[in-house]
């Protein structure tokens, strides 16, 4: 798909996560659709995935380590035939296979269980050793948020991916600067994340539009050999949707009827569901 | 029986064997290569070995997407530091995702001795137990360490090995079957059962020495599964003596005592006593006075025993 059809088709993919947490009636939009568009970087440009087999050895892999966001990446991975279109509407449902949080087991496309902040980015670095340890070519990548950066264990996965020189390992992070309770600034201040991944080893790209898909493709082809690349996407919670853009309180909380259909307006989506 | 091996040293060497077999073994650590043992396997893979460094909860989900890719990881490091410190990790990373992870943590419990309080994990059977799809292996004896490694590579999904650190004299020999779920009896008696796990199936033959040398005869069962509890056995023992004694070196909270409870409560009438770590930490101390100090001897299993006899 050519690029520029693509930032239309990410209005689709936003459509369809906002009416998604709308149906599901809770679910995490706001951090959703500020990741989209790396998710569309990777899915739609750079991975070699093959959705009627979604356990192909040699595909690459992905880690949705902040796992709330998985709303966008359902939408992605519907929106590529891994599982049709209308599951997402069972989102959060007893008996659906789109868990509230990304599971494996579960839902065809998804490479590791994660929504424990912290935790997928260690699992990321584990299929990236294991990955060379098998002499196998394939990339690993991963979305971390920067509230989720807190976490103590982010930083042990730092070191050890720059250890072991994981160069086919891909760090990417979610900069929209809030999360639950407030801007990060006011929580918990992260600092300068490229400063920091920057002294613990990686290579690092700074991508100051976060949601310009074939800029991150871009940063996505950054040399890296023998160090893991660290990309940051300067990205806007809520993004896309007017009401939600930027707001902190749309973290974890779903649209009603009304906001629902705001939102498919501004998108110019008319599709009922 | 009065050969002695440390338990730990066979985990090392048996590890090495069983990476010899397949090269899908891989093995993590946390920079206690050296008390672990893993370091044996190290020398002879080094391509497959991973040190973590002091950084348990890295290495925990690290094993989860070594285990994603097909390989089968054996994550080694204290039972404080794998258990507890890198607990939620197990939890959502490992046990959840039924991840093929095979954790085998050692210096649990009091026999650490000297390092104290601190580093004397007496819960990790509770935490681990709770976990759905954790299998819980605890070896009793060096021949015991190498059978769980073997059973634990025939089942799909994580297991968790609870490695002594001292060295052990045998209960079993190259013949004797290892079944994970199915309790070895040791000795049959009709009065009451102790049924032990670790390094207090040392303790528990004692002390069946001891009761029989006043006409109290005592069956002896060896639990080498934790998780899942051979039902069967504890029941078929309650039955058989009405007097069942449970000992442990782990607090008796959450651990054997509880699970062998959990099986009898309202299909026994038998009479049922606990031993293990009462309800406190430990404290440094050489293991022999911690022992001791704690109950954790043929002679408090006994007087539980005699006690439960008395009372039927």
């Amino acid at each position: 798909m050519e690029l520029a059809l693509q930032q239309e088709k990410a209005k689709q993919l936003r459509a369809d996560i906002v009416r998604m947490t709308y149906l599901a009636k809770s679910g995490h939009p706001g951090g959703s659709l500020s990741c989209l568009e790396m998710l569309m970087a990777l899915y739609y440009n750079v991975m070699k995935v093959d959705p009627k087999n979604p356990k192909w050895e040699q595909r690459d892999r992905f880690v949705l380590s902040k796992g709330h966001a998985c709303p966008a990446l359902y939408a992605v991975l519907s929106d590529l035939g891994f599982f049709p279109r209308e599951d997402l509407w069972t989102l959060r449902q007893y008996g659906s296979h789109l868990q509230g949080h990304p599971d494996m087991r579960k839902t065809p496309g998804v490479d590791a269980n994660t929504g424990s902040l912290g935790q997928g980015v260690s699992i990321a670095g584990g299929m990236a050793l294991a990955a060379r340890y098998k002499k196998e070519n394939h990339r690993v990548f991963t979305i971390i948020g920067d509230g989720e950066s807190q976490e103590g264990m982010v930083w042990e996965a730092a070191m050890s991916a720059a250890h072991y020189k994981l160069d086919n390992l891909t760090v990417m992070l979610d900069h929209n600067g809030m999360q639950i309770d407030g801007k990060n600034d006011e929580v918990m201040s992260v600092g300068d994340m490229m400063a920091k991944y920057e002294a613990f080893g990686f290579v690092c790209v700074r991508v100051e539009d976060g949601h310009d898909i074939a800029a991150i493709v871009d940063a996505l082809a950054t040399p890296h050999e023998g160090k893991p690349l660290f990309i940051c996407c300067e990205t806007h919670k809520g993004h896309g949707v007017s009401f939600m853009e930027d707001q902190v309180d749309w973290h974890g909380k779903a649209p009603s009827a009304e906001q629902c259909e705001q939102a498919m307006k501004e998108l110019g989506v008319t599709e009922n569901v | 029986m009065s050969e002695k091996k440390s338990l730990r040293v066979a985990y090392g060497e048996t590890l090495a064997k069983l990476g010899a077999e397949n090269d899908k073994i891989v093995v993590l650590d946390a920079d206690l290569s050296k008390s672990t043992m893993t370091n044996y396997f190290k020398a002879q893979f080094p391509e497959r070995f991973f040190d973590f460094g002091i950084a348990e909860a890295n290495m925990a989900c690290a094993a989860a997407g070594f285990a994603h890719e097909g390989l089968v990881p054996f994550v080694s490091t204290f039972a404080m530091f794998g258990a507890g410190r890198a607990y939620e990790q197990i939890r959502n990373s490992i046990a959840y995702v039924n991840a093929n992870v095979k954790l085998v943590f050692s210096h649990s419990g009091l026999c650490v001795g000297e390092d104290g309080g601190s580093h004397q994990s007496i819960e990790d059977i509770a935490l681990m137990r709770v976990l759905p799809n954790m299998t819980i292996f605890v070896p009793c004896d060096a021949l015991e360490v190498e059978k769980s490694m073997r059973a634990a590579m025939e089942i799909d999904g994580p297991v968790y090995i609870r490695v002594a650190r001292p060295a052990s004299e045998y209960f079993t020999d190259e013949s004797t079957p290892f079944i994970p779920g199915k309790a070895n009896v040791l000795r049959e008696g009709g009065d009451v059962a102790i049924i032990a796990t670790g390094l207090m199936v040392k303790e528990a033959m004692e002390a069946a020495e001891l009761l029989a040398a006043e006409g109290i005869q005592a069956t002896v069962v060896n639990m080498h599964t934790i998780k899942p509890i051979d039902e069967e056995t504890v029941l078929q023992a309650a039955e058989k003596c009405g007097a069942v004694v449970t000992a442990e070196e782990h607090s008796v909270i959450g651990g054997l005592g509880s699970a062998v409870a959990e099986v009898l409560a309202g299909r026994s009438a038998a009479r049922f006593a606990r031993v293990g770590i009462e309800d406190r930490f430990g404290q440094s101390g050489t293991p022999e006075d911690l022992f001791k100090a704690y109950g954790l001897t043929a002679e408090n299993i006994a007087d539980n025993a005699r006690r439960l006899v008395k009372s039927k």
